[in-house]
């Protein structure tokens, strides 16, 4: 392939077609390799801290506080869990070969082999390999994690990737398309800046996997141009993500909760994340007291303007500033409102029942506005969010048991989490991922190195046992012979066959 | 009603049948699973007579490949079912100690199966016992192209199962077409590439997951030194045993030696004869070819110039009863037809190279098939063709039998298609696994808040960095004073 700036002009077949010969060539597959690949990210990780923390302070105004937090710190750590269990996530896993059936006409349990006995003897297990070429597409205002965390996976999972990391946090990008080939192995991990257009060129070409972060609108795109491929996609896309907040009778509860709330939207990207809280729901008698307690926690956490991220850009200052257009909108406005298109920074601003048909509370706010919707009883909010589309991640704020149990069984949502928010986003030990409209597939953990892999069935016999029976021409009695081994019922079946000859 | 109109109404009745919360409860969806079991037990012979009229389908293969595959996966989904639906507890970690996780399987709410004409009773209850274990509300699209089981099963399915949230919609390429505009949460389909592809790009207006369960050209490698007569067995079983040839994971073609294909080829007619006799077009064994277009089809395969005069074994064919019968060809050239699109008929080219491991190149320099099968004794080889073959399934010293495993994930990669189902896999197929995460009042994280000072960030790290010391300062609220 020729330069970058080159290949963008060709429509990048030639990246492509270097990438899958690389991968063919089976260097991505060795474990050495990936082991290294995933140490090469940790010491990105280490020693361009600093310029890390630059670069996402100038795309997003992002504390270094938070930028490690949310993703240098989170990050690391996953790489090194990523590290620590790769060899055991790839290799070959027995499918179990005994089975324990209790067939209705029997009276006792009966051990059997898992396939049949027309199958039996055999050794049946499940090898991970790679998909092969992998495409991930990032987004901006988590822009090295939304990156970094899907590349440790496919790495993981042996894969060749190109990266192409959201054009709205340029820093970002270019920090990535310096450094990735400076730490890992330039040959197999690609990184491509650029905007749509090059994401479309991209997406005319076949890749093994592309993973999507973004907006449905792109989603749609991207899944239409990769049917023509039948390239299999995984989409993490955006939701209104509801906190739901019961009457809590302590104090100390109150202050907790409402901490967390707004860490949950206002520390985490100025509430420019997926998974930041769109809107409360709360008993309108509980209403007033939490926003009391909102007003006095936020002037206390963002004593200067830099503990908040500031808005991406014009076009996203814009939109939020049109949610408060309508004057039904606008009237309801109980805290802050104050927004400065020169820093294009909006202060926490607070609303209390707009109307639900508005668009503030139908589209995905992505910015540091809090709608507080009050229902009668908290349970009503069930209710409330059934027939609304399944956000990313739902929200409860409640000691009572039984809340939870219908807040978990009532609805759907990528996660639920009980009494916290955001924090789910830093586990390895749980799936990440959308369902309904907030997406499909799931990462994080040993979920990254599965959404790049491909589980392959294996099945080996040896050419020592044959059943007769299994084959034609066909007739009553070896019918009788088959219908006896399908059920299970060996010991008909072995009485039959001592009267046959093999 | 239009098409339009009554794929829309299907689609609503569905949705509200699904949001009463019925298919939920443990006990409807086992009740639906005995139904299903009752209707393969009691239904067989009306079942195995729907599979004669649409392919001639030998009983044996109908109750083998077809209905015992349906009741064992009822069976095992009975069996499996409170298991699979209760939630796994998972390690929290101590970033958010202290903390429960545990992950709950949902399900995605109203799915649709489209089925293939092949196997068109399995490939129809399967996917839908899959869909039913996981608790949704399911339209089954049968395969027009076999039509008496697409209409015993419309007829039979609400007599043994719930109609509100189990429904059959029969049809052809436009009701098809209708289903699909409309917004599921899940679409599994079986068939081939092409309808795969607009499948997809259907689904993503919705954006909808989809399962593509495709097929490929299977290959078979030979090698020397094995049993040759239960290698041509085997062969013969997964081939012309299974829908004369007419299955996704059917051996496609046969790459061995040149030193061993005329053993190869000698074993492999004997066997054929004792197998379907001398005048295989009279064999009641063999499933007829399912309409005129694919005998027309499989027949031009044949008739290509470069390709006919290398029939070996067989090549007769009989167009009023549809029956073409098993056909041996002996190193086709590689841009044939018949070596660049799936055969999906009982025509079997045996190509020649020089070293065994030449086979591998010339599989790799193909799509990725749904199975690659392999006869040998030589571990080396077994070893080499796993780790370097990439298919749906690798399958040593056998072929097809690999489905019958519940617990081995049957699905395709790359041109063979995407997701996996069979036993737990088709639970998973038709479930969102959703993380639960419950975190408690106590233990309040000062350090995670504004306004950040040098002192928070570094507890902040040393917790990431799963310091001791760092996580006990965190959790007791350091540091103290200020904010």
């Amino acid at each position: 392939m020729g330069s970058l700036a080159e290949e963008r002009a060709l429509g990048y077949g030639g990246l492509v077609s270097d990438l899958r010969e690389v991968y063919e060539s089976g260097r991505t597959k060795d474990l050495e390799w990936r082991q290294s690949q995933l140490r090469g990210l940790l010491r990105l990780l280490r020693e361009k801290e600093e310029e890390i923390f630059d670069v996402l302070c100038e795309d997003l105004g992002k504390h270094r506080g938070e930028s490690f937090r949310d993703e240098v710190g989170s990050l690391a750590k996953s790489v090194e869990d990523k590290l620590q269990n790769f060899k055991k996530w790839a290799a070959p896993e027995k499918a179990s070969s005994l089975l324990r059936l209790i067939d209705s006409d029997c009276s006792q349990p009966v051990y059997l082999a898992a396939t049949p006995l027309v199958a039996f003897p055999a050794t049946a297990f499940v090898m991970p390999e790679p998909l092969g070429v992998v495409l991930i597409f990032s987004c901006w205002n988590l822009p090295i994690g939304l990156t970094l965390e899907p590349l440790s996976g496919a790495l993981a999972a042996g894969n060749a990737v190109v990266v192409k990391p959201s054009e709205l946090a340029p820093s970002t990008a270019a920090f990535l398309a310096a450094n990735l080939p400076k730490y890992l192995d330039s040959k197999a991990v690609k990184v491509v800046e650029g905007g749509p257009d090059v994401g479309e060129k991209l997406m005319e070409h076949r890749w093994d996997k592309v993973l999507f972060t973004g907006s449905s609108r792109v989603g749609r795109l991207i899944m239409t141009k990769a049917a023509k491929h039948l390239t299999p996609v995984a989409l993490e896309l955006g939701s209104k993500c509801p906190c739901i907040v019961d009457w809590l009778d302590s104090n100390r509860d109150s202050q907790v909760a409402v901490n967390r709330i707004i860490a949950a939207k206002w520390g985490t990207c100025a509430g420019q994340a997926c998974i930041a809280i769109d809107y409360v729901l709360v008993e309108e008698e509980f209403a007033p007291i939490l926003i009391e307690l909102f007003k006095s926690t936020l002037k206390r956490f963002f004593t200067k303007p830099e503990f908040m991220a500031r808005i991406l850009n014009k076009k996203h200052f814009q939109r939020l500033n049109d949610l408060l257009d309508d004057p039904k909108v606008a009237s309801t406005v109980v805290h802050g409102g104050y927004f400065n298109a020169k820093t294009l920074s909006i202060e926490p601003t607070i609303l209390l029942n707009p109307p639900l048909d508005s668009d503030i509370m139908t589209e995905e706010i992505f910015g540091p506005l809090l709608p507080i919707i009050t229902v009668k009883k908290i349970e009503d909010s069930i209710k409330f969010l059934k027939s609304r589309p399944k956000p990313l991640a739902i929200y409860g704020f409640t000691r009572n048991e039984k809340l939870k149990r219908r807040i978990i069984e009532e609805t759907s949502s990528g996660s639920v989490t009980f009494n916290d928010a955001i924090v789910q986003y830093g586990m390895d030990s749980i799936p990440f991922g959308g369902v309904g409209a907030s997406g499909f597939g799931q990462y994080h953990g040993k979920y990254s190195f599965e959404m790049f892999s491909h589980k392959k069935a294996v099945l080996k016999r040896s050419f020592l046992i044959e059943f007769m029976f299994r084959y034609p021409p066909w007739d009553d009695s070896k019918i009788g012979l088959l219908r006896h081994a399908f059920r299970y019922d060996y010991i008909s079946l072995f009485l039959a066959l001592l009267g046959l000859r093999r | 009603l239009t098409a339009t109109a009554m794929a829309a109404a299907v689609a609503e009745q569905l949705r509200e049948s699904f949001a009463t919360g019925r298919t939920r409860p443990a006990a409807w969806r086992e009740a639906q699973l005995r139904g299903l079991l009752r209707m393969a037990t009691e239904m067989e012979a009306e079942i195995c007579d729907a599979l004669r009229e649409d392919l001639a389908k030998p009983v044996t293969e109908s109750y083998v490949h077809e209905i015992s595959l349906v009741k064992s996966s009822c069976k095992f989904a009975l069996k499996n079912l409170k298991k699979w639906m209760k939630p796994k507890k998972v390690p929290a970690g101590v970033l958010t100690f202290p903390s429960t996780a545990r992950i709950a399987a949902e399900p995605l709410g109203v799915v649709l199966v489209i089925s293939a004409w092949n196997y068109p009773f399995l490939l129809s209850m399967d996917p839908v016992v899959g869909a039913i274990a996981a608790g949704n509300a399911v339209v089954l699209k049968p395969s027009e192209v076999a039509p008496a089981t697409s209409s015993l099963l419309a007829e039979l399915l609400p007599r043994f199962v719930d109609s509100s949230c189990i429904k059959v919609v029969e049809g052809g390429v436009s009701e098809t077409s209708e289903l699909l505009e409309q917004k599921w949460d899940k679409i599994f389909y079986t068939g081939n590439g092409k309808v795969g592809r607009v499948v997809l790009s259907l689904a993503a207006k919705h954006l909808t997951p989809v399962a593509l369960e495709l097929g490929g050209k299977c290959p078979v490698v030979v090698d020397s030194n094995v049993d040759l007569h239960v290698a041509a067995k085997r062969i013969a079983a997964g081939k012309w045993g299974c829908n004369n040839g007419q299955a996704c994971v059917s051996p496609d073609f046969i790459i061995t030696t040149k030193s061993l294909a005329p053993k190869l080829l000698e074993t492999l007619e004997k066997v054929l004869q004792k197998f379907y006799g001398y005048d295989p077009l009279q064999s009641p064994d063999l499933s007829r070819i399912v309409n005129s277009n694919h005998f027309k089809r499989l027949r031009s395969l044949m008739d290509e110039e470069k390709v006919k005069d290398k029939i070996v074994f067989g090549g007769q064919s009989d167009e009023m009863q549809l029956k073409i019968t098993p056909t041996l060809l002996m190193d086709v050239p590689l841009d044939s037809a018949i070596m660049k699109e799936e055969i999906f008929g009982p025509l079997l080219p045996i190509i020649t190279v020089d070293k065994i491991h030449e086979s591998f190149a010339l599989i790799n320099s193909m799509t990725k098939p749904l199975a690659a099968y392999l006869f040998t004794k030589d571990s080396k080889l077994k070893y080499q063709f796993e780790n370097g073959i990439s298919a749906g399934a690798t399958i040593i010293n056998d072929t097809s039998i690999h489905l019958t495993n519940p617990h081995l994930p049957f699905g395709g990669v790359g041109e063979s298609g995407m997701g996996a189902y069979h036993g737990t896999f088709s639970f998973d197929a038709f479930s969102h696994k959703k993380a639960i995460l419950a975190r408690f009042f106590i233990g309040e994280v000062k350090a995670r808040y504004p306004p950040y000072t040098p002192a928070k960030l570094s507890i902040v790290k040393g917790v990431l960095k799963g310091n001791l010391a760092s996580m006990i300062q965190a959790i007791l609220g350091f540091p103290r004073g200020g904010a």
